[in-house]
Parts: C-alpha cells; structure tokens; sequence
C-alpha cells in the first residue's frame, strides 16, 4: 500500500474516531496525517510489537491535542487493534484525550499542555548524547505552542548544546484556536528566528511525501546543529469544507458532516 | 528527654551548636549520588553556586546541563533526560521552581511519573534580606497537592545529604526544599533517615509538636524548656510531607491528646494541613498550626523575619499551653 493509500485510510479513522468520540481537534489532526503517516511507515526506526526497544527512535509529540492522528497511525502500524481507536476519550481507553505516556505503550510523552516539547525532546537528546545512543529525537510541534515562552526556552537550548540528533517538525498550519497564527500572535520570519538560534532550518510542504521524507534524510546529515522542518500544512486537509478554517481546530464533526468528509476521503 | 536512639547532635542545646546551610548538604550528597550511580545528571538555571551545585558541576562536567535563567525549560529538559533513564536533579530558588513552572512539574515530571528531583533552594522567611519575592512560603502546597510527588523538607545539612542520596534511588518524582542562611545541626551521620518516616527526637506525652526544617531545632529548645514547668513534649521531625508519616501522627495524637505543628511556610496547604487532615480523619485531637499567616514575608536578617512573623521558640510555647488548655 502506499504512503498516500495508507494516509488517506488514517484520515478515514480520525474522521470516524472523532465522531464516536463527539468532542476533539479536528483540522490539526487531519493536517498532520501525511507527516505521521510518512513518520510511521517509512521514517522512524521503531518495532510496534517493541514499544520499549531501546533502540527506537523517540517520538515526541508536542502539541498532544492532534492525537488521533498519532493513535490512528500507531494502530494501523500494528501498535494496538484498530477497533480501539473507537474508545478514543472514553471511559477506561488507553486513548486519552491528551495522550499519556503510562496509559498506551508506545506514547514517548505526556502531552496536551502546550509549549514543553521541544525542551522534553532536547532533554532526550541530551541523555542519548550522554549515552552516545544511535537513535534520533523527532519532535513534533505547531506554530500556536510558539506563543508559548517554554518553547522558546527549548530551541535556545537546543541550539546551545548543538543537539544534531534532534529534528522538530512545525506544523506550520497557520491557524490557532482563536483564529489565525498571524492575528492572534504573529510569528513573523520563523526561519529567521529559528537560525538565529543556531538551528538549521528547512521548509517543506507537509502534504508531499517525498518532500517529508528527504527533509528527515537532509536532517540527519546537519552534524552541527539541530533541524527543523517546517512543515507547510492545511489544516482539515483532505475534507475540502474543513480545509483552511480555524473553526475546525476544537471541534468534532457530527454524523452528516462525518459522512460528507467520509464520502470525499473514499472518493480519493 | 531526647530521644537516645535518634543520636541527635550533642551540641544541640548548646550555644556554640555548629550552623550549616541546608543547602551545602545537597551539593556534598548531590556528588556522592552522582559517584554511586552514573544516571545521576544535574540541570541548572543560573544558580550554580547559590544552589551548590559547583562541585558537582566540575567534578562531572559531561552530566551538567546548564539551562540558563529559564526554570520552566529546567524541569522539562528534566523530565525528557529522565524518559531516557536518567535521575535529573533539578536545581534553582524554590520561587520560581516549583513556583513558575508547577504546571510543567504537573504534567511532564508528576503526570508522567519519571524520577525527577526538583530542588528549592532558598525556601522560606529565612531567605532574608532578598525579600518577598524571594522567600517560597508556598511551595510546600503546591507540591503536596499533586500526585506522585514525594514532598521532602530537611530538618539541616545532615539530613539533606542523606535525603539526596536516598532521592536518587527512588524511582519517584521528588520535591526538596533547602535553607540559604545557616541554620543549626540538629542530627549526626547516625540518626536514622528513611523518606516516609518521621523520627521522634524529643520524647514526651502531653504534647506532641510536629516540625519541619528549622523549626525542628525550636521545637527541641522548647520542649527542653517547658521540661523544667513539667510539661512533657514529643517533639517528630517530620521531614517527609509527602506521604506524610499517618502512623506516628496518630500515635501522637493518642498518646498525647493535643498536637502543634511547626513550619517555615504559609498556615494554608503546609505540613499544619497535612496534619490536619490525618487527624479529622483518623483521631480528632486538639491542634495548632505554627506558620506565616498569609502573608508575604519582607526584606531584613533572617533572624529577625522569623521574630517577626512569630516563628519562634516562644510561639511554639505558647501553642503549646494554648492547646493543652483546650484539653
């Protein structure tokens, strides 16, 4: 199956957890489908019947309210059944709202809270430098937890030590509760702020697999610094009345608008 | 009479009794943890030295992480070290952590149960001369109020040392609460330390004070002086808050009826409410709470602050007869 079949199947169980669940982030779930997609088949080094090699690649997931995304892509990669997704928020699920590292193995962290990733995911680097353990640090984020003074905290770091097995990924959608990142906070040159903090910087279209893929592949070469992605993303993508509206960042669908966004994903 | 089993200091009631800061004992066990087990790594945010770290710093340089003044980055590169495998002490003022980043301790340290140890320099009225903003009088609540922590206050530098090195094989987030200005020693490398354990250092049956930190040493010096009035004081150092020691809580309130608690921090959320809360629950005995009354405290000698915001041996006397009167 392909990355984009496999993708498209993703953003079918999101659409349909979502509506069990009745409550939930939409359109950042959605949008970082390829990108999780891309990171579960293709890039992490991972064993889904070992949540707890050693060697795995550390997956932290910053801005933890985009979970069903990662849960739907840990279950079709074989972590848990796919039929558990159904239980996402409820009662007794290892599917927590926010996920939490003790409830599912494979979760690398607790999140939820915005703004203390990266610097988890630098406090990580560090210890595998410490360990000169081959396995890389991946942290996803989103341009709204760049509000956060946290964040910031941890790129500063991050750059300081010069933590090359760290790669974040923006997932840079442009939207926010409230509205749109450049009303609400304006984040302005994120490349240029990210540079001066002695990070390499690359920019890519976060619906592209190949483009996601060889920006992980660039990332690994950067030996002196650490990397982000950043990731040009729609927020909704794949459902074209979900597509681009921040209205859609904390809400579920109900049953007519699920079976329209399902319509259109099975149509692709 | 003191209690011989708890080998407390010989100087205890002495003029000349030795005077340490509480911190210097973490940074002499911060470096004997570090050289009995390899994980141990320290993280600061620009204390270094007011939180002793130095010597731990340059002995192991590799395992320092300096993190600039950023207290919520220093508990959450903490807690990512710690998802690695390693023991993170956390070092910086107990203002600003716990005091600024409680929801990152909360969430990334508690919530995902990784052994972090958080440690609050400079906690208390005693800070001195620095001022309010600078003397935690509540970080003691907002410790105890989330789960998985381990809430730990020294009664000196003594104890301190032994409680970092016993943090550091506990697989539990822990919080720790250090002194700035020297404060007596009260115990010796022999009397018994086990986190969850309150020890009885002054044995009595009227009374019962429950202490913390440096109010332990005041108590004892009450206790010693209402001897002679034939009033007969337990004194426990409880350095453990969290899990609070239930056992000799209640034993001391069956034994002696009425209970005092003493702390260097507010009257609200402390180890008076901690106490409080064993005692409604389990044997209701008369109580006074011995704190800061909901104030912030103010810039002056440490000495003096404590006088002023009655954090002294007399107002631990007074409750004392204040509460044996209710009897």
């Amino acid at each position: 199956m392909s990355l984009t079949i496999k993708a498209n199947l993703i953003r079918q169980h999101v659409i349909r957890m979502l509506l069990e669940a009745g409550s939930g982030h939409t359109a950042g779930s959605l949008g970082m489908v390829d990108i999780f997609t891309a990171l579960y088949f293709h890039i992490l080094n991972h064993d889904p019947k070992k949540p707890d090699w050693n060697q795995r690649d550390r997956l932290i997931l910053s801005n933890g309210h985009i979970c069903p995304a990662l849960y739907a892509a840990m279950a079709e990669s074989g972590y848990f059944p796919v039929s558990e997704l159904m239980t996402l928020r409820k009662l007794g699920s290892r599917l927590q709202g926010h996920p939490h590292r003790a409830s599912l193995p494979g979760i690398e962290n607790t999140s939820g809270p915005l703004g203390s990733g990266i610097s988890q995911a630098a406090g990580l680097a560090l210890a595998g430098k410490m360990d000169k353990a081959k396995w890389q640090v991946i942290c996803l984020t989103s341009d709204g937890e760049h509000d956060e003074g946290n964040t910031w905290e941890g790129v500063m770091l991050a750059g300081k030590y010069k933590l090359n097995n760290l790669v974040a990924l923006m997932d840079r959608n442009n939207i926010q509760i409230d509205g749109f990142t450049e009303d609400v906070m304006p984040l302005n040159d994120i490349k240029a702020k990210y540079e001066a903090f002695n990070w390499h910087v690359l920019e890519i279209d976060g619906h592209n697999m190949n483009e996601i893929i060889k920006a992980f592949d660039k990332a690994r070469t950067i030996l002196d610094k650490p990397t982000i992605i950043i990731a040009n993303t729609i927020p909704g993508k794949g459902v074209s009345f979900m597509e681009n509206k921040y209205q859609w960042h904390g809400k579920a669908p109900n049953q007519e608008e699920a079976e329209k966004a399902l319509a259109e994903l099975k149509s692709k | 009479m003191i209690n011989p089993k708890a080998y407390l200091n010989p100087k205890l009631f002495d003029q000349d009794i030795d005077q340490v800061a509480s911190r210097n004992g973490f940074g002499e066990g911060l470096v004997l943890a570090a050289e009995n087990n390899e994980q141990v790594v320290g993280l600061c945010a620009d204390l270094t030295e007011s939180t002793k770290m130095t010597a731990f710093a340059q002995q192991f340089p590799h395992r320092f992480i300096q993190v600039g003044v950023a207290e919520q980055s220093l508990v959450t590169v903490a807690a990512g070290m710690a998802l690695a495998g390693k023991i993170p002490f956390a070092g910086a003022f107990a203002t600003f952590s716990p005091g600024r980043n409680w929801e990152q301790i909360r969430t990334t340290i508690c919530y995902n149960d990784v052994p972090v140890k958080v440690i609050g320099s400079h906690a208390g009225i005693s800070v001195g001369s620095d001022g309010a903003t600078h003397q935690a009088l509540e970080d003691i609540a907002i410790m105890r109020a989330l789960p998985n922590m381990i809430v730990i206050s020294p009664v000196d530098a003594v104890e301190v040392k032994k409680a970092t090195i016993a943090m550091a094989k506990l697989s539990k987030p822990c919080y720790m609460r250090l002194s700035r200005d020297k404060i007596p020693v009260v115990t010796t490398e022999k009397t018994p330390f086990e986190i969850g354990r309150a020890e009885v250092f002054y044995e009595g049956a009227d009374v019962a004070v429950i202490a913390t930190g440096l109010m332990v040493h005041r108590a004892l010096q009450a206790a010693e002086q209402l001897k002679s009035h034939n009033i007969s004081v337990r004194v426990i150092n409880c350095h453990t808050i969290k899990p609070l020691d239930k056992e000799v809580v209640i034993k001391a309130a069956k034994e002696c009826r009425a209970i005092v608690t003493a702390e260097e921090h507010q009257i609200t959320g402390g180890l008076g409410g901690a106490v409080a809360e064993v005692l409604s629950q389990n044997f209701p005995v008369p109580l006074k709470i011995i704190g800061v009354k909901d104030k912030f405290g103010e810039s002056g000698e440490g000495n003096q602050l404590l006088d002023k915001f009655g954090l002294t041996k007399d107002a631990i006397i007074k409750a004392i007869k204040d509460v044996t009167a209710l009897l």
